[in-house]
């Protein structure tokens, strides 16, 4: 019987797999289709745009941070390489338009002085409950890892700052609760951030919204992957080489197995004569324990 | 073992082997023979090995710069990925490291499952394989943690409340576990020691392992008996070690391109957002490797049931050697086995997949159905194949040509009948 | 292919592949090791600036510059007299206090014993300027060694004057 069963088995079974398959990839959830963007930094060979990430931390210090923290990222990542490599000089002043908390000082007391490279990004709010209390009860998340911290990464980013609309008539919003298409749930807390001329771009940049978001969220990816440039080319030469050394490590496989190289005609012979033995003891059914 | 027995040259190896006998140890580990017919599946030994090196290295490193302290994980993982020299490699290769070896293990355990490795006399080595893979989960689990991110933590406070479920003393077993009254500093801390105890235990299992292997040596493709030390084995080393360093190369290109091109494909975008108790993210998931039983978990509609079945589902597998009493060990001669084998691997797949979705309208069906397949296969089905099914002819020994060639046997039939019909002249 | 060829052939592949096979386990272990460098974070602390506008003539005062302390001493006109008048043979390390002290009346030195790391007490041992209580090593006003095991002088860390009031060591 069971035999029989399994002629049709392999029949069975992918007739239920074939049924199955379409509920399983069948996805209740609304999935929100974010822009697609070609970011300079996709990609196995990607790299930032340098000019993009100065403007992009232009667009924080003025835009964001009056809000938002970075409070991973230090003045001194500003110079660093693969970063938006703002020189040494640069740095400095930007770091010290910015005052810190240090001390205690002689007489036990905390002081504020003007930031240097090695501080990090002074936060616009002491805590979370002070900026949560600030802003209406929903806390503008640190921004030092958000564009690995969302699904989407840098498309989302840059979804959600073109994604502000009219809400739908059927929408109803609460006082400083705005509609957004890319939200979950449409509804978010923070105002429109960006919009044409918001910022004036020292480099003479355009200032279109479309361009603010793309500098914004270009600063934003470096900053949670500040090494993506290193990780890149490192791994482009690590691939390489692991390819070289692979092929390098088959030829020494087929050399060294090749020891054990193809059977002479004598063990050709007696294979060909230990099959047939069996075959035949087979036949005459000389011994069942073998066989079933 | 059957081997030579090896006997060191110089005289000062002697004195020595006489009374440690490393270097007999090492003739041994040189010489073990290994069936020569053990294809790529085989390699993946070898690739574990490596994994579980590599997650020691890098894991003892990453712990001269963690603090495990509920106000500074975070941001010594920040400190890792910006400061610290290459930081941001080590602390990829460690967390893409977890997910490569649970990869590995998962392709070792259905090889097993494939060609019978967990069949006598190999009972042991299955068991203490499968010792190492809770191991690895509890490991791989309290790893998770040590980020203390949102998934790092909904993650701890969801699989620790499991033992809630346990009748009377669950509370009590979890406020224990927590060491206060919920996922906090001191549960951090704990998580920490023990993660970093782990894996040496996992890596004296693994000696035994290994050991429990060398005993009857390895099975091979056609599950048949090798003998040893015949034109059917060759030595460990070179050949194996040459084949599972080709095999171990190609397995790093998939583990290297993960760590520059995709670190965080596999993790979940919720553990770069700081640890908040007061806010729970929209779904929780674990990671890719524990999805399935988080399926079977949330598959029961019991909350001890659950819990359950889900454990159920790891120790059954140690039942997996008297629950299959088939005498042959390869699915190869195994037909119907062979199919039921393949429906496993979809049920095991899909449930890793459901895992991931939330447990509602057919996810939670299909859950159903693939968990009651996966307990179904392995208590009902397999003992019955081992009683019914109509196994194939197995061949003499594994350099009989009936494996590689399925023509062949035919042919041999062909001249048998005429060998019957006193044919002789036509042989070969 | 004739046996006297094939090995040869093989010693060059395996020749190779070893070589190979080395950079690469080389290039895998070098993040090990350099991982345990300072780091970028400690490296960027490596300069501090000090304001010794309130240090009186005869003062010390100890900033912490890499986890080390630093001597900021104003030394007395006696001091620094007593410090160039010196002969260069009765020294054990021979060193010019001009070289020392750019400015001679302030001496800025790292202020670790160059014994065994110990930091010296100030204004104590044979000639009234740095004794190190670990080993008894004494030190002159300008921080050379006159007596005891220390092989070398007190070490003049890399420092600047930003202004007449503010030192920028590193």
């Amino acid at each position: 019987m069971l035999d029989h069963l399994n002629k049709y088995l392999k029949k069975i079974i992918i007739s239920i797999l074939i049924s199955v398959i379409p509920f399983s990839v069948y996805s209740e959830e609304k999935n929100i289709d974010f822009i697609k963007n070609n970011w300079s930094f996709d990609g196995i060979f990607g790299t930032f745009d340098r000019a993009s990430l100065q403007r992009g931390y232009q667009v924080y210090k003025e835009v964001c941070a009056g809000c938002h923290s970075m409070q991973h990222l230090s003045y001194r990542n500003l110079s660093e390489k693969g970063g938006p490599e703002f020189s040494v000089e640069e740095a400095k002043v930007i770091a010290s338009q910015f005052e810190v908390e240090d001390g205690p000082d002689s007489e036990g007391e905390m002081f504020m002085r003007p930031a240097r490279l090695s501080d990090n990004f002074a936060k616009p709010y002491p805590n979370v409950e002070a900026s949560t209390a600030a802003n209406g009860g929903a806390y503008p998340p640190d921004m030092s890892v958000l564009a690995k911290a969302r699904a989407g990464g840098a498309d989302y980013i840059y979804s959600l700052l073109m994604g502000y609309k009219e809400a739908p008539a059927s929408y109803e919003l609460d006082d400083g609760v705005y509609y957004n298409e890319y939200m979950q749930g449409n509804k978010i807390k923070m105002s429109e951030p960006v919009s044409e001329g918001i910022v004036e771009y020292s480099d003479g940049t355009n200032p279109t919204k479309d361009q603010i978001a793309k500098d914004i969220t270009t600063f934003l990816v470096w900053a949670s992957e500040p090494h993506l440039e290193t990780q890149h080319r490192m791994g482009f030469k690590t691939i390489i080489f692991l390819i070289i050394l692979i092929t390098l490590v088959y030829m020494s496989k087929q050399k060294v197995w090749s020891r054990f190289g193809p059977k002479t005609k004598e063990e050709e012979e007696d294979e060909t004569f230990d099959k047939v033995e069996k075959v035949v003891t087979e036949y005459e059914g000389e011994d069942p324990k073998t066989f079933k | 073992m059957s081997e030579v027995k090896y006997i060191p040259k110089s005289k000062l190896a002697k004195w020595f082997d006489s009374r440690l006998p490393l270097l007999t140890l090492a003739h041994h580990l040189q010489s073990y023979p290994t069936p020569k017919n053990l294809n790529y599946w085989w390699t993946f030994g070898g690739i574990l090995t490596f994994c579980l090196i590599t997650q020691i290295i890098t894991g003892l490193v990453l712990a001269m710069h963690y603090v495990a302290h509920v106000d500074h994980a975070f941001e010594s993982i920040e400190h890792i990925m910006r400061d610290v020299n290459y930081g941001w490699l080590i602390r990829y290769v460690h967390a893409n490291g977890a997910s490569m070896f649970f990869l590995a293990v998962y392709i070792h355990i259905f090889r097993s499952l494939f060609y019978g490795s967990y069949k006598s006399p190999r009972e042991v080595i299955w068991i203490i394989g499968l010792l190492i893979y809770i191991l690895m989960m509890a490991t791989a689990f309290m790893g998770y943690v040590l980020p203390w991110g949102q998934m790092s933590f909904w993650g701890a406070t969801v699989i620790t409340n499991l033992f809630t479920a346990i009748p009377i003393v669950g509370e009590s077993i979890t406020t224990w576990l927590w060491g206060g009254y919920s996922v906090d500093n001191p549960t951090l801390n704990r998580f920490y020691s023990l993660h970093y105890l782990l894996p040496f235990l996992i890596f004296g299992l693994v000696i035994l392992h290994i050991w429990a292997l060398h005993v009857p040596g390895n099975n091979n493709p056609t599950g048949i008996d090798v003998k040893k030390n015949s034109n059917e084995t060759m030595p460990f080393h070179p050949y194996m070690v040459m084949k599972d360093l080709l095999a171990l190369l190609l397995f790093l290109i998939v583990f290297l391109w993960f760590v520059f091109f995709a670190p965080n494909v596999l993790g979940h975008p919720d553990n770069y957002i700081e640890a908040n108790p007061l806010v729970t993210p929209s779904h929780i998931v674990p990671e890719w490797y524990l999805l399935p039983f988080y399926a079977i978990l949330r598959a029961i509609p019991s909350k001890l049931g659950g819990v359950i079945f889900m454990f159920a589902a790891i120790f059954i597998l140690m039942l997996l050697p008297w629950l299959d009493t088939s005498k042959v060990r390869s699915a190869v001669f195994r037909p119907i086995y062979k199919k039921f084998f393949w429906v496993l691997v979809f049920a095991v797949i899909l449930l890793g997949y459901l895992g991931a979705k939330p447990p509602e309208g057919i996810y939670l069906i299909l859950s159903r159905l693939a968990t009651a397949y996966y307990f179904i296969h392995f208590l009902i089905l397999l003992p019955l194949l081992g009683r019914y099914e109509k196994t194939d002819p197995l061949p003499m020994s594994i350099s009989d040509p009936v494996l590689d060639k399925p023509g062949v046997l035919d042919k041999a039939k062909k001249a048998a009948s005429e060998y019957e019909g006193e044919n002789v002249g036509s042989f070969k | 292919m004739s046996k006297e060829i094939k090995p040869k052939r093989r010693d060059f592949l395996f020749t190779a592949t070893y070589a190979i096979g080395a950079i690469g386990v080389g290039s895998a272990i070098w993040p090990l090791v350099d991982q345990m460098n300072p780091d970028s974070s400690v490296k960027a602390l490596s300069t501090t600036e000090v304001d010794v506008s309130s240090v009186e003539p005869g003062k010390t005062i100890t900033v912490l510059w890499r986890g080390k302390p630093i001597f900021i001493r104003r030394r007395t006109k006696k001091e620094i007299d007593e410090a160039a008048s010196v002969d260069l043979k009765d020294l054990k390390d021979p060193e010019k206090d001009s070289d020392r002290a750019k400015n001679p009346e302030w001496l800025v030195m790292v202020g670790v014993c160059t014994h065994l790391g110990c930091v010296p007490l100030g204004e104590k041992g044979d000639y009234k300027a740095w004794f190190c209580p670990c080993h008894g090593s004494h030190y002159d006003t300008s921080g050379r060694v006159r007596k005891g095991p220390a092989p070398k002088n007190l070490e003049i860390p890399k420092y600047e004057f930003v202004d007449t009031n503010t030192i920028k060591i590193g």
